[in-house]
């Protein structure tokens, strides 16, 4: 192989972004349907208070569910005429295909979430300041790292499956609960709901640093292996 | 049984069938021994009686998953990538999500007795339900069809993520729980005194438990050799008809 | 017996589920073993 891991990635990233900046799905349904969400979210909860409080916690419960159309398109656009298979036929290092696909789906996650965060900020009337901005963008960063790896690791397996609109979020969902427990401890932080400050939300982040470098490493080693027929 | 019934060779071979009757044996004295021969806690009343059941019960939904992780780490890594490791798996992740079932029923039937509640934010339950799911999973991509080897590969990989996605869940829980307050929730079995008929009737239990696994998991790895065999025909089956159709 | 109905239905689910799993393993087996061929079957 001639091209490195990195050039593939980079190359695979920029095809991912700019059908999406194209298509123009992701702008004008997905992140609508997200701010959607968020309005559901104060019709069920009904009560000001009560939304200022877990604030946090819907903006990731909305991004997951975000998260599931996101990979599922992420994927189609490979298995619609059979992109996939012709990359991997031309011997493409997957590593490559898993970075690059990873940080397509990394830029529109924090597309998504800065959507839902300014979404919170109006609808729920929720406030930050300087240190806590840097608790929650350090906090989003690491979060959507591990989103995107997960996202896209499970994304190739159920790539062209049968049934894979109901099986991605079974799959998907358990694996990234450890990211909804704590982004979202680390959003109250950083927005200091229900009295907790900002340095106890920093344990939480680097949780989630963890985990995106457990399960992109996981990813690198075993994204061949899954999307291989 | 019938002489026809003896000339087919079925799964059953003489070692299951002396584990089944060890099982049979040991599953026989839980069911009375539980119930009726031992005596109720001096705290727990008769409710100690669920733990007979819920402890084996649970030691095997966890044995379950281990042997399922251990299976798939060694199909991959093996040269040959035998099915049978794979099988194997796949027989013990089916047999560890209906006694993954069984135990959060019983343990929450238990809770509602002892604690008052179904369920508590406890992080051994909260990782258990997450397992139960997760192999949920595991199972459905088995599911996903191609070929053995293609359900083989993938099914390894979700089996050794879910190595690492447990611990993960599990580490966060204990996290998030600790945050709110000290894990108020007694062990169910830590506080009970048991005297010796008591313990051997747990311990037989867990025996006879573990005896069942392997009585099951052979059975229903057989069961899979036999189904790839006859997909494997059906395809083989079939090339030859679509060769005789292109002759002709 | 103190709380006699959930007691019950635990050892009935259990012992229930597990005779359940046993008999559709054995039937599963049966079946399988009269259609597929005795070569296909390594451990006889």
């Amino acid at each position: 192989m001639s091209m490195s891991v990195s050039r593939i990635a980079r190359a695979v990233a920029a095809k991912d972004l700019r059908i999406e900046l194209r298509s123009r799905v992701v702008s004008n349904q997905v992140l609508p349907f997200s701010g959607l969400v968020m309005i559901m979210f104060a019709f069920a909860l009904d009560n000001d208070d009560v939304l200022q409080r877990v604030a946090g916690g819907l903006v990731w419960l909305a991004t997951l569910f975000s998260l599931f159309i996101l990979v599922q398109r992420t994927f189609a656009v490979e298995t619609y005429d059979g992109a996939l298979d012709s990359l991997r036929v031309a011997g493409v290092n997957p590593q490559g295909i898993f970075v690059g696909k990873s940080v397509a789906l990394f830029v529109q996650l924090l597309a998504l979430e800065s959507v839902l965060f300014l979404s919170a900020i109006v609808l729920y009337r929720v406030n930050v300041d300087g240190s806590g901005l840097v608790l929650l963008v350090t906090c989003v960063l690491c979060a959507s790292a591990g989103l995107a790896f997960v996202g896209t690791l499970y994304g190739g397996l159920t790539a062209g499956a049968r049934g894979r609109e109901t099986l991605l979020p079974l799959l998907l969902l358990p694996v990234v609960a450890p990211v909804l427990i704590c982004a979202t401890r680390a959003t109250e932080s950083a927005l200091r709901s229900g009295g907790v400050t900002v340095g106890e939300g920093w344990p939480w982040v680097g949780v989630l640093a963890v985990f995106a470098a457990v399960f992109g490493l996981g990813g690198l080693l075993s994204f061949g292996s899954l999307i291989e027929e | 049984m019938n002489s026809e019934a003896q000339a087919i060779k079925g799964v059953g071979t003489p070692a299951t069938r002396m584990y089944g009757l060890m099982a049979i044996v040991a599953l026989g004295w839980v069911l009375l021994g539980g119930l009726i021969f031992t005596p109720e806690d001096a705290v727990q009343g008769d409710a100690v009686r669920i733990m007979y059941v819920h402890v084996p019960t649970a030691w095997v939904a966890y044995l379950a998953f281990i042997v399922t992780g251990v299976a798939s780490a060694c199909w991959m890594i093996g040269k040959k990538h035998s099915l049978g490791f794979d099988r194997v798996a796949g027989a013990s992740a089916e047999v560890g999500v209906v006694f993954m079932g069984m135990t959060l029923l019983s343990g929450s039937l238990w809770g509602r007795i002892t604690w008052g509640t179904f369920w508590v934010w406890d992080p051994r339950l909260t990782t258990t339900a997450f397992m139960f799911v997760t192999y949920i999973g595991y199972l459905a991509v088995r599911g996903l069809g191609g070929t053995a080897q293609q359900r083989a590969r993938r099914s390894s990989v979700i089996a050794l993520l879910a190595v690492l996605e447990i611990p993960l869940v599990h580490f966060s829980v204990v996290m998030w729980r600790s945050l709110h307050q000290r894990a108020t929730v007694l062990s169910p079995d830590g506080d009970i005194k048991m005297d010796g008929l008591m313990l051997f009737t747990l311990l037989f239990g867990v025996f006879g438990f573990s005896v069942l696994f392997a009585w099951l998991v052979s059975h229903r790895q057989r069961i899979m050799t036999m189904q790839d065999a006859q997909q494997t025909s059906a395809l083989d089956a079939a090339v030859t008809e679509r060769l005789k159709e292109a002759q002709v | 017996m103190n709380h006699a109905g959930f007691i019950i239905a635990v050892y009935g689910v259990t012992f229930g589920v597990i005779i359940g799993l046993a008999v559709y393993t054995m039937k599963q087996g049966r079946n399988l073993s009269r259609t597929v061929a005795d070569k296909d079957k390594p451990w006889t």
